[in-house]
């Protein structure tokens, strides 16, 4: 005997969790389509990915209940676990997979890409669910099997709907999104046939040499179908004609008007509901409706007509059925029907759910709320009765019914239905799979979508590459190469407007830093006395020819006194790239011939300088030309003395041996160990201890001081004044004085560049003196490693464990900072007086500037920490263990780290508030502060390996300028740069 | 268990000397530790709803007093405990330095609360044949939660020995009087409590693993906009 008592029908118990579980699946499709990112409609992709897990669970539950399984669960309930289970993160990983592949494609090949990209993380994933699911299902817990077997057939469903509906969504998308695109990036060239997004700029400099990989050249489609195998031309008819799809939708359209016609699914039943009410004998009308009852949505009505008769109070149906079956074979005696009552029988009804009560119920008017159903055992009563007895106390209208089905063959079948779904469902997995693979095979070209480099999915430990394996597409930015330098470069310093180089030779080069042009070139000064070759004579006369127009414009500054040196104008050797402005425009697919100008007598090898016919600039120039199409480095073994002074200078080399002597050819000439520049002025610091101040446009060099002796480790840069530390720990103020005092603030800039901040301008005339104001002979014990100045403040770190911070003014020092077991090896400070200093113990501090206290003391670094930036909320570092932290500013706590490849660069910058730029091993890559992403990797040459990038300057403009070896590269990065318009 | 962690919660942070990092470090800190509160009582009121449910048909009278049917220290406790768990996560996660495989988001937190919250429906619906059958169930539940949601040894580790402590506590709270269980099934509660304890402290876990790196973000975008 049971009982079973009914609750009120909305209890508040049960409704709290149900709500809760629904709140939290809302949340969870919340934060899952938020994500969903650089597409046309977000909320269109975000109602298409809930559409495609609805539907289905809504497939689910109907191939389920078609093939006879009967849901007992609450669906109300399982309901939000079960999206939970599917979930909506192929969707997402799919949707930023096609969205990041590159734009220039076409939308077919960018959704292959970005399938193929990720299909074996998909697969990967639906593999693993799929396991987890059967797992669950031999618990052999009939509830949870149940509901495993909705999971796994819902699982699969979703599977085809993310290939077959959600992708055919996103490929529309995509495809309205790119033409809004092209309307509103190429207004005036919509006509051209190949649009090529980003943004076009002038280039002087050929545009770089790698192939762009992800053109596509397509014939003609008229050409194509020439060579076309038979079984492409009937798939390319069908699809012309869209012969499947009619097909389907006439099929559809019959199919419901047959619906229509034989069961209108509302309206018939409810006319029998409305008849069986009425009628005085409401049982009779009872069987065929059962099934649309409320309470359990999706029933079959035929399952629960097999399995419902059962519990009826009079034992009739059960003897018309064993009757029946009795009677059709002919055999068994009618006069005697076998009767039989098993367990079987009394244990009939516990099959049925016990939900079924209430809606049995309501037939009768009945609630069930807060009562109790008490099943009485049965009590098999046995009666003899002739058939046609039994005829005739059957009720009229039961013959009009057709025999139930045998409740026997039922009773084996829903025992056997689970597994008989359960390996159906998997059944259709596999033929899916296969069905998919067979169509790919027949119908795709060999490379379709492949021809791409593969740069999608990187081996792990390849390249840096986010969680989801792959890397963002490249061909967005493309580096802008800066070549002329014949050696390897060492310093470099920019203002926004200007950017100024120097390689390892001695040689200056300052580029405008918008567009990449050479601007001006000032060889190594030293090397034009010492050299009285026959060599540098040819080269001499033919530099003279190629520059005579601007020889003769310059007539005046080729007079300039050479400051200190007190040579004539030998020593100066204007290139003057601005008075030929047309020159990007004419000889834009000519090679840069400016390594040809420049020379390095220091490096050259003799036997070649000592030729017997002179110096062969025809082959030189051939040289040239025949390498354009690969970066025109000249072979010139830097020299390892070379490569010490450069570490020397970087700051990175902590003992810093004073006996060594500049290498070149005489011991007074000396190389530049540091470079500033600011407004036209280019500072350079020489390891002779000579500070020399040079004009940026004309290449003429306007005052020098040779007051101390040992070399200049660091310059900095601010205002009018210059600071300069050097070898021996001692710093150096000096004060830049203009003796026109009414040209001094005149501001440079082309219009159209008001956004940028301007720089203060020296004209020509002006007569530019340097004076040394102080001196300050021990700044420190040991020699000075950083030097850096910003917001009225010169912080020096050194070797011996701190750093100071001294006025600019006044050149007072405010503080001494002492807090680092190690060297100084980097420091930050900005306009906004944070100051941060890392040190060769890898600890990390940060200083409040105006009390001198220490805020916050992080060891972040096993070795020395190499860089440190810092944003309004984060400090980056990068140490010698290639590692990359990012803490939090105000708590000092680590948010994550990046790992890097070994010896990757120790180059860091910001662009934004979010973008972080590292250098790499011939790379650099972007990644996204906030969440740690890799978002871009940009490849600055075709050899990815062997140059790493060592120092990373941004620019103002959201540019990023970076060495590569002898030549410097120019990043834009175009994103950011619609943010700042 | 739960006047200890009690006692830790009320406890004073440790200060540090400078003023501004003060107000931001524990500020910060509070606000968590209320948020993880909350979550905790929440889930604590919701879970014990469920519980309640299963005892329907045995207990049918007044649904709505059961609620408040055990202790009423009951859900605070809870509450402090996710707290603790949901702070202690993101420390250990910083000392010992070990890197997330996971995707940290939202969603991922969300799916894993609501698998949490499947795991209590299904032990509090469904009907088992055995308490073995029951334990090994939600042994393996939990276990692929902490698979799909969390896979770093730490949050395993810590995820097993405070479900054993919470276990022993509750057994000895019981031992002792203190709390008894509505339901008359002793062993039926003894085969589910540590199973939902790990799961429990795997999925308070991640939410404080998320609020954690929330606040910076937070904290990142209000400095944008200034």
């Amino acid at each position: 005997m049971v009982h079973v008592h009914f609750k009120e029908e909305i209890g508040i118990a049960e409704l709290i969790p149900l709500v809760t579980t629904y709140i939290i699946l809302f949340a969870y499709i919340y934060f899952s389509t938020r994500k969903i990112d650089m597409v046309k409609s977000k909320w269109g992709l975000a109602l298409a990915a809930v559409v495609t897990v609805l539907s289905s669970l809504l497939m689910s539950v109907g191939l389920c209940t078609l093939f006879g399984l009967t849901p007992t669960l609450n669906g109300g309930e399982i309901f939000p676990y079960l999206v939970v289970v599917i979930g909506l993160e192929n969707v997402l990983v799919l949707t930023k997979s096609v969205v990041s592949t590159p734009v220039d494609l076409e939308v077919k090949l960018r959704i292959a890409q970005g399938l193929s990209n990720e299909s074996w993380s998909i697969m990967k994933n639906m593999a693993t669910e799929l396991c987890i699911i059967l797992i669950g299902y031999f618990t052999f817990v009939p509830a949870i099997q149940e509901f495993c077997l909705f999971a796994v057939v819902g699982l699969v469903s979703d599977f085809f709907l993310q290939m077959f509906f959600f992708t055919t969504v996103l490929s529309i998308d995509i495809r309205r999104m790119e033409l809004a695109d092209l309307n509103r990036r190429l207004p005036a060239e919509a006509g051209m046939p190949p649009p090529k997004p980003g943004p076009l700029r002038p280039r002087e400099t050929p545009p770089p040499p790698r192939p762009s990989p992800h053109t596509i050249t397509l014939q003609a489609p008229a050409f194509r179908n020439l060579r076309l195998p038979k079984r492409l031309r009937v798939v390319y008819f069908l699809a012309r004609t869209r012969l499947a799809q009619r097909i389907i939708m006439v099929g559809t359209v019959i199919w419901i008007g047959i619906l229509v016609y034989t069961d209108p699914a509302g309206l018939r039943t409810f006319l029998a509901a409305q008849v069986s009410e009425q009628s005085p004998l409401g049982e009779a009308g009872l069987p065929p409706h059962l099934g649309v009852a409320p309470v359990f949505p999706g029933v079959d009505p035929t399952s629960t007509l097999s399995v419902l008769p059962a519990p009826e109070p009079t034992p009739l149906p059960e003897n018309q059925s064993q009757g029946h079956r009795a009677a059709r074979p002919g055999v068994a005696p009618v006069s005697s029907p076998q009767i039989t009552w098993g367990p079987e029988d009394e244990e009939l009804w516990r099959r049925l759910s016990f939900r079924h009560w209430p809606s049995l119920f309501s037939y009768y008017n009945i609630t069930l709320a807060k009562r109790y159903i008490s099943i009485l055992p049965v009590i098999p009563v046995t009666l003899h009765l002739s058939p046609q007895e039994a005829i005739d106390t059957r009720h009229p209208q039961d013959t009009q019914h057709a025999p139930p089905p045998s409740i026997k063959t039922s009773d084996l079948q829903t025992d056997l239905t689970l597994y008989k779904v359960a390996a159906l469902g998997l059944f259709a997995g596999v033929v899916l799979v296969l069905l998919l693979f067979c169509l790919y095979r027949v119908l795709c070209p060999r490379n379709y979508g492949q021809n791409g480099v593969p740069h999608g999915r990187r081996r792990r430990g390849d390249l840096p590459c986010d969680e989801y394996g792959y890397s963002p597409p490249i061909s967005e930015i493309s580096p802008l190469l800066l070549r002329g330098h014949s050696m390897d470069i060492e310093c470099l310093a920019s203002d926004g407007m200007l950017l100024a180089s120097c390689c390892l030779a001695g040689q200056i080069r300052v580029w405008d830093a918008q567009t990449g042009d050479c601007l001006t070139v000032i060889p190594n000064n030293g090397l034009r006395r010492s050299s009285s070759s026959g060599c540098w004579e040819h080269r001499d006369g033919w530099d003279h020819i190629s520059a005579c127009e601007a020889e003769g414009l310059l007539g005046a500054d080729f007079r300039e006194p050479g400051g200190s040196m007190g040579g004539p104008d030998v020593d100066i050797f204007p290139i003057r790239r601005r008075t030929a402005p047309a020159r990007p425009a004419l000889f834009g697919d000519q090679p840069d011939l400016t390594p040809l100008i420049d020379t390095n007598f220091g490096a050259l090898p003799p036997s070649h300088a000592l030729g017997s016919s002179g110096f062969d600039f025809g082959g030189l120039v051939e040289k040239a030309y025949q390498e354009h199409e690969p970066s025109p480095t000249l072979a010139f073994p830097p020299s390892p003395p070379a490569t010490q002074q450069r570490r020397r200078s970087l700051g990175d080399q902590p003992v810093l041996p004073p006996e060594l002597p500049p290498q070149s050819s005489g011991d007074w000439d000396s190389s530049v160990w540091a470079m500033e520049l600011r407004g036209n002025l280019i500072a350079t610091g020489r390891s002779s201890g000579k500070l020399e101040l040079w004009d940026a446009v004309e290449g003429s060099l306007r005052c020098s001081n040779e007051d101390g002796l040992s070399g200049i480790t660091a310059l900095a840069f601010l205002n009018n004044r210059i600071v300069a530390a050097r070898l021996n720990g001692s710093l150096d103020f000096f004060t830049v004085e203009i003796n026109k005092p009414l040209g001094l603030l005149q501001y440079r800039g082309p219009p159209g560049r008001g956004s940028l901040p301007p720089s203060p301008c020296y004209s020509s005339e002006d007569v530019i003196s340097c004076q040394l104001t102080r001196s300050v002979q021990c700044a420190h014990q040991k020699p000075i490693t950083v030097l850096k100045a910003a917001a009225g403040r010169v912080v020096t770190g050194s070797q011996d464990h701190t750093v100071r911070v001294y006025r600019l003014e006044d050149s007072c020092c405010l503080f001494t900072l002492q807090g680092h077991s190690g060297g100084i090896t980097a420091i930050y400070i900005d306009q906004t007086m944070v100051l941060a200093s890392g040190g060769q113990d890898g600890a990390i501090c940060l200083w409040d500037v105006l009390t001198g206290s220490r805020v916050s003391h992080v060891y972040g670094h096993r070795g020395d920490v190499t860089s440190l930036v810092c944003t309004t909320s984060c400090i980056i570092s990068s140490g010698l263990d290639d590692l990359i932290c990012i803490w939090d500013r105000s708590t000092g706590i680590k948010l994550y780290s990046i790992q890097q490849e070994v010896g990757c660069g120790a180059s860091l910058g910001v662009i934004s508030e979010s973008l972080l730029v590292t250098g790499g091993q011939g790379c650099v890559s972007f990644w996204d502060l906030n969440y740690g992403d890799l978002l871009q990797t940009v490849y600055l040459g075709q050899s990815s390996e062997g140059q790493s990038v060592r120092q990373l300057l941004v620019l103002d403009n959201a540019a990023i300028v970076c060495d590569f070896g002898s030549e410097l590269s120019l990043v834009y990065v175009p994103s950011v740069l619609e943010k700042l318009d | 268990m739960a006047e200890i962690s009690a006692l830790n919660g009320g406890a004073p942070m440790p200060r540090g000397p400078y003023i501004s990092m003060i107000t931001n470090r524990t500020m910060n800190l509070l606000i968590r530790a209320a948020m993880l509160f909350m979550v905790g009582v929440f889930l604590a009121l919701v879970l014990n709803l469920l519980q309640v449910q299963r005892n329907v048909t045995l207990f049918p009278p007044d649904v709505i007093s059961s609620i408040f049917s055990s202790a009423w220290w009951v859900p605070p406790c809870c509450g402090t405990a996710a707290a603790l768990i949901g702070l202690l996560y993101p420390c250990m996660d910083r000392r010992l330095g070990e890197p997330h495989k996971l995707k940290r988001e939202w969603s991922n937190v969300m799916r894993c609360v609501a698998v949490f919250v499947g795991i209590n429906h299904a032990s509090a619906k469904v009907d088992f044949a055995n308490n073995v059958q029951l334990s090994l169930t939600l042994a393996a539940l939990s276990v692929g939660l902490w698979w799909s949601f969390d896979r770093s040894r730490s949050g395993f580790g810590l995820g097993v020995v405070i479900a054993t402590l919470a276990t022993l506590a509750t057994q000895l709270l019981v031992y002792n009087g203190v709390f008894q269980y509505t339901s008359p099934d002793f062993l039926y509660i003894r085969s589910w409590l540590p199973c939902i304890f790990f799961a429990g402290v795997i999925t308070v876990g991640n939410i404080g693993r998320q609020l954690a790196l929330y606040e910076y973000i937070v904290s990142q975008e209000k400095s944008h906009q200034d």
